[in-house]
């Protein structure tokens, strides 16, 4: 599914390198989980594997289903089935949910040359997502994001993710800021969204959500480098000995 | 020794909207003095204060050179056009004539003209251009009133006439405690001859309107607009500019609220591409205690020039005012610009006042999400456009007006993008 070589990346404006040399691979179907501490380059990673441009890389390639996609734009890798669940989702007034959720749906059918989804198809599909993730359908009529609780932000993120049916799910700290409640609800749908063909990043500060979403791996991205792997209990290992152990042993 | 008028040199733009005054024939001593008076004056240069941003003289040369300008004075363009909200009712302000009118609004026509006088303009101690061109030109006017208490059940459309009758001066008056909405359309095909048009609305206690203005000229034409509105007490002034045409236009709002509890909510989008000089002009002049205004213009540049300029003033009894003013800028391309001029005056000491100007680019943030989701660059800063716009659209709180506005709206991005 992705396999990320020898990956460097700086900021594009200022020039600090942020990833070192990231190695990483993740097979179909696979729930990897990256942890690490505060500015290890967790979200920079995610920020890149969804094509932002406000870094560059300057060595290495993320190479997902075969191909090396650091040449797409965001669509282009959305598209291909690519999706990042953001950390701090944003509010963008005066664009309603509905005509958002439906704009992006159809640039990636039609991006997949596949036909638009009528109408009803649509609403159908929004409302028996919108329900297995406990969103008021209220909510859908309001711009995107916009007077959105965080938990609600989160839920959204999902939502968005479970209409667009990526192969790829990137997730960027999807736990922080949602109650035990809302990361259940969350962490459902997510668990609901797994299956052979599609794969996971699941990056997070915290063993917690990994209670919910268990990983079949583990990494520990540490100064821009995964500095170690393991499977579930490398977590339960990092929640009781805090990161420092870990990543001196490592180096 | 005699006094004698000394005359400025005359631009030939200048020669030839005198020439055009004079060749408009019908009741030349009602505009008499108005011709004078812009012999006299001649128009105004980036040197008055009131027209610093829109140098009339400078910008009405580069339209007015034209030999065919006597010639489109005299064309009588008959354009049926649907009315932009459907089902108004429609007054000719050419000929005073009303057509499917809702019960409770009269209309007369007068030959009395735009009765020029040698007022001020709002802004600075030069003449009022607007106004002398309008009554150089205007041969008549047209009367609109609203009964008391009415509330027509749909809009009242009003349509300048074309060629000479281009020039409407109209007095809108709604009586105490009526409601009505009001179209104000410029429109129409391509005409090098300027059109002006100064409409005086009178909201009686307790009235309240929505005006529209729905400004979709030829990207040649010229328009000086001018609306000035009186608040009795409790009245509402609702108001949406659209400007998403025209080659050289300037529209000027004057508000004067002399009713405690009048309320102005103005909004405007100002669509403005190469070639264009879109200028809106506003004044809000709180004179009693206990009003508010909230003014937001939103801007989309995608090359030509705007100007934006607007003055809150609070007299010093007009305590408790409460007024904002915004006008923010989406700047789409480097060939285009827009100037702000925010300003307050404020002589009371027990007020609520602000204003702010923004300009900037598409949220490269915003792009992001949008494109992270799978929506072509393009098609994401199209949505970006509309909902910079659409969020003073949707305060007027109407589907369908909002609907129409949005349709026009997205009628112009794809035109633009379609380039």
């Amino acid at each position: 599914m992705l396999e990320i070589k020898n990956l460097h990346a700086r900021v594009a404006d200022e020039g600090t390198e942020i990833l070192r040399g990231v190695d990483l691979t993740v097979k179909d179907g696979e729930v990897a989980a990256i942890m690490g501490p505060n500015g290890s380059g967790k979200s920079t990673l995610s920020y890149i594997l969804a094509g932002r441009e406000d870094y560059e890389v300057t060595e290495g390639d993320i190479v997902y289903n075969g191909e090396s996609i650091l040449e797409m734009d965001p669509a282009e890798r959305a598209a291909t089935g690519v999706f990042l669940a953001f950390q701090y989702p944003l509010e963008i007034p005066g664009v309603a949910t509905m005509t958002f959720l439906k704009t992006a749906l159809n640039a990636q059918r039609k991006a997949r040359g596949e036909g638009e989804l009528t109408t009803p198809e649509f609403m159908r599909r929004v409302k028996g997502s919108a329900a297995d993730l406990k969103i008021n359908p209220e909510m859908l009529k309001r711009p995107l994001n916009v007077g959105f609780s965080g938990g609600e932000k989160k839920r959204a993120e999902i939502l968005q993710m479970a209409l667009l049916e990526p192969k790829l799910c990137v997730m960027d700290e999807t736990d922080s800021g949602l109650d035990i409640d809302a990361l259940k609800i969350v962490s459902d749908g997510v668990n609901a969204l797994r299956s052979p063909e599609r794969s996971f990043l699941v990056i997070t500060h915290y063993q917690r959500l990994l209670d919910y979403i268990v990983p079949d791996t583990v990494h520990v991205l540490s100064k821009g480098r995964i500095v170690k792997t393991g499977d579930k209990d490398l977590a339960l290992q990092l929640e009781k000995e805090g990161y420092s152990q870990i990543i001196d042993e490592a180096a | 020794m005699s006094t004698v008028t000394e005359l400025k040199p005359r631009t030939p733009a200048e020669t030839r909207l005198l020439q055009l005054a004079e060749a408009r024939g019908e009741n030349e001593n009602a505009r008499r003095p108005a011709i004078e008076a812009l012999r006299r004056d001649g128009l105004p240069t980036r040197r008055v204060e009131a027209w610093h941003y829109t140098d009339l003289r400078q910008l009405m040369g580069k339209r007015l050179g034209a030999e065919d300008a006597v010639e489109a004075l005299r064309e009588s363009g008959e354009t049926m056009l649907e009315p932009f909200l459907s089902g108004s009712g429609v007054v000719d302000l050419s000929t005073g004539e009303g057509s499917h009118l809702p019960d409770g609004v009269s209309v007369s026509k007068s030959d009395a003209s735009a009765n020029w006088q040698e007022t001020p303009n709002r802004l600075d101690r030069s003449i009022d251009t607007i106004r002398a061109l309008n009554a150089a030109f205007g041969a008549s006017s047209t009367a609109i009133d609203i009964a008391e208490g009415a509330s027509p059940d749909r809009a009242i459309e009003l349509r300048p006439g074309t060629g000479a009758d281009a020039h409407a001066f109209t007095r809108v008056s709604l009586g105490p405690k009526s409601k009505a909405t009001l179209v104000e359309r410029l429109d129409g095909g391509p005409s090098s001859a300027p059109s002006s048009g100064v409409n005086e609305l009178h909201l009686g206690e307790g009235s309240e309107v929505l005006w529209i203005v729905d400004q979709e000229k030829a990207l040649d034409a010229t328009h000086l607009g001018q609306l000035h509105v009186r608040l009795e007490a409790n009245s509402l002034f609702k108001l949406f500019v659209l400007n998403a045409g025209g080659g050289l236009v300037r529209y000027e709002v004057h508000s004067d609220v002399v009713g405690e509890g009048a309320d102005i909510q103005m909004r405007g989008v100002n669509l403005i591409e190469d070639g264009q000089h879109i200028d809106v002009t506003t004044t809000l002049n709180h004179t009693v205690a206990h009003t508010t205004a909230t003014e937001t213009f939103r801007n989309v540049v995608m090359g030509g020039h705007g100007v934006f300029q607007g003055i809150i003033k609070v007299a010093r009894g007009a305590q408790k005012t409460d007024a904002n003013m915004a006008c923010n800028s989406l700047l789409l391309s480097e060939d285009g610009d827009f100037s702000a001029k925010p300003e307050l005056e404020i002589f009371a000491d027990d007020v609520v006042c602000g204003h702010g100007a923004t300009a900037g680019e598409i949220d490269a943030d915003h792009l992001f999400y949008l494109m992270s989701r799978g929506i072509p660059a393009a098609e994401a800063r199209s949505l970006l456009i509309k909902a910079f716009v659409a969020e003073v659209v949707e305060e007027l709180e109407d589907e369908a007006i909002e609907e129409v506005l949005e349709t026009r709206i997205d009628a112009w991005l794809e035109r633009k993008a379609a380039r």
